[in-house]
């Protein structure tokens, strides 16, 4: 009888050390995902529909379009402006006012590749 | 510290520099950022295409005699503006002229010819040579003024005569208006007829020479846009098989259709997928096993994936996982969350085989790039530096240190430079020369003969 009992013990003993190396061996993804939660604590609930994806398939240097800037304006009268700042600016065009920060810089006039110099 | 297995014995391939194309400059122009790197289907072009939407053909010289253990370099033969930059609007988007990728086509005649596409727009390109002029009209003056025709009191033969070599550059069709989002992908037939066009959520199959009509091959997108959960990331015709083409998903798995079975490639014929060990999942897996390369080998047996830590190589004859998996920087595991935080994380990198389909090479950051050998089992980090440019320099192999004790001429994970990142690859169909995109240089390197 006591050497079955140990017989468990050993086992369950091994199976706890199975376990930590896994946890060792995953411990750096593991380690960075908390370090990422802790952070952004919002991330990750938004459900479905992938904010990356979506984010992806909408890049793109977006313009002031003065349709879509009254459209908007007329929508939220009674709201308030929307920030400038982050996420927001992937969305439609008129849903967001533009500021001068955000109009993107000129381009610069085409020249030959350096590559052919 | 974990010691790359380094290379050593009879049968190595030592790299050496050739050439370096680009500015040396640190302050980067947008425009002269490189975007995609191909070799002709001979090797004697190599094609760059760039974020301000221009395309730079090399040629490699014909080989001098003497120096017959020597390659000979890439010169450049042309450059032209492909695209340039196009608006939207309807939704008041900008169309970056950003060249995503060049395809050539296999040359038929004295022409050569090739695809380039931005996010929305294709191009056939012919560039072809002229070496004589005709001189000698009766009408007109050498340098084209229409003559007197009172003047004119003998007749003459017109002749061709030698001039100085010209490339000319032509755009032969436009592909146009056949992608609501952004083209990844373009790839030619074995048909020498048709190609594939493919965005983030359909692929058209277009005819070479007609422009007004496409096929859609492949719909992923959903009904309800809230449903979606994956994107195409890139998709490559079977280099002989003309009805077989992939796609790759930001899901890491790929799809293989046959064109017999339907006109509507929807339902696939093949589905590669490794299954994920659920406990290694997290936030990361799914951004980390997106592919952002597909690649046939060039037999026809294989392909081969990269996802942001890995390449795969599968057999096409066995879904259920890759025949073989390299780390390409294992390292970055713990650095995810910064990596996340810069966007690195979502960097889409290349991967290419060499010509007999026995090595595989594919970039990192801080300028390096990974040559992975399958028949020998081993692999190599070498580094493109404006630091290893004596001509003929061999590359010395690097090392980098993921924690510990780092050893002398190791360079540590904090210390790589994630700006500076190697995306595009390309290696001649043939020979040992391999051309390496760094951001705004092109790097050319060859293997030592002894």
């Amino acid at each position: 009888m006591s050497s079955d009992n140990q017989d468990t013990e050993t086992h369950s003993e091994q199976m706890d050390e199975t376990q930590e190396s896994q946890d060792t061996n995953s411990n750096p993804v593991r380690t960075e995902e908390a370090k990422l939660k802790a952070k952004y604590p919002s991330l990750g609930q938004k459900p479905g529909g992938s904010d990356f994806l979506m984010k992806r398939l909408q890049k793109g240097q977006k313009y002031f379009d003065s349709g879509d800037y009254n459209m908007a304006k007329a929508k939220m009268k009674n709201k308030q402006l929307p920030a400038a700042a982050g996420p927001d600016k992937n969305i439609v065009t008129g849903d967001h006012i533009p500021t001068p920060q955000d109009l993107p810089q000129r381009k610069s006039s085409l020249v030959t590749s350096k590559l052919a110099g | 510290c974990a010691a790359l297995r380094s290379g050593g014995g009879g049968n190595d391939v030592h790299w050496c520099f050739s050439q370096v194309k680009g500015a040396i400059d640190d302050d980067v122009a947008e425009a002269d950022i490189i975007s995609t790197v191909e070799f002709n289907h001979s090797g004697e072009l190599l094609a760059t295409g760039d974020k301000g939407g221009r395309v730079v053909i090399f040629q490699q010289e014909t080989e001098n005699k003497s120096q017959s253990q020597w390659r000979s370099e890439y010169n450049v033969y042309s450059t032209f503006q492909s695209h340039e930059p196009e608006f939207d609007y309807l939704k008041s988007l900008e169309i970056e002229e950003k060249i995503n990728k060049i395809r050539w086509l296999p040359q038929k005649n004295a022409a050569q010819f090739l695809l380039s596409t931005n996010d929305k727009t294709i191009k056939l390109w012919k560039i072809s040579e002229r070496d004589k002029r005709p001189e000698g009209y009766n009408l007109k003056e050498e340098d084209g003024r229409y003559r007197d025709a009172a003047t004119i009191t003998t007749l003459r033969v017109p002749v061709f005569r030698p001039m100085d070599l010209m490339v000319e550059a032509s755009p032969r069709r436009v592909f146009a208006n056949a992608h609501t989002y952004h083209i990844n992908s373009i790839s030619v037939n074995s048909d020498n007829e048709t190609y594939l066009s493919a965005d983030d959520l359909r692929i058209n199959l277009w005819h070479l020479e007609i422009t007004d009509r496409s096929f859609n091959i492949v719909d992923i997108k959903p009904a309800n846009m809230e449903e979606l959960t994956e994107v195409i990331t890139a998709a490559e015709f079977h280099p002989h098989q003309c009805n077989t083409f992939v796609y790759s998903s930001s899901k890491g798995t790929i799809r293989l259709c046959d064109m017999r079975a339907s006109a509507l490639c929807d339902k696939h014929s093949k589905l590669f997928e490794e299954p994920e060990d659920p406990s290694n999942r997290s936030f990361f897996s799914e951004i980390i096993s997106s592919i952002s390369d597909v690649k046939f080998s060039h037999n026809g047996r294989y392909m081969m994936t990269r996802d942001y830590l890995s390449v795969k190589i599968w057999d096409l004859n066995m879904e259920n996982r890759p025949v073989e998996t390299y780390q390409v920087h294992e390292y970055l595991r713990s650095k995810l969350c910064s990596l996340y935080e810069n966007d690195c994380i979502f960097d889409k990198f290349e991967c290419c085989w060499n010509g007999n389909d026995s090595v595989v090479m594919t970039g990192s950051y801080n300028n390096f790039f990974r040559m992975l050998d399958r028949s020998q089992r081993r692999d190599v980090t070498l580094e493109a530096s404006r630091e290893s440019c004596k001509p003929r320099q061999v590359l010395k192999p690097r090392r980098v240190c993921a924690g510990g004790k780092r050893k002398k001429d190791e360079i540590s994970v904090d210390s790589l430079d994630f700006n500076k990142k190697i995306l595009h690859t390309a290696w001649h169909p043939q020979e040992n020369i391999i051309a390496v995109a760094t951001t705004n240089n092109l790097y050319i390197f060859q293997e030592k003969v002894n």
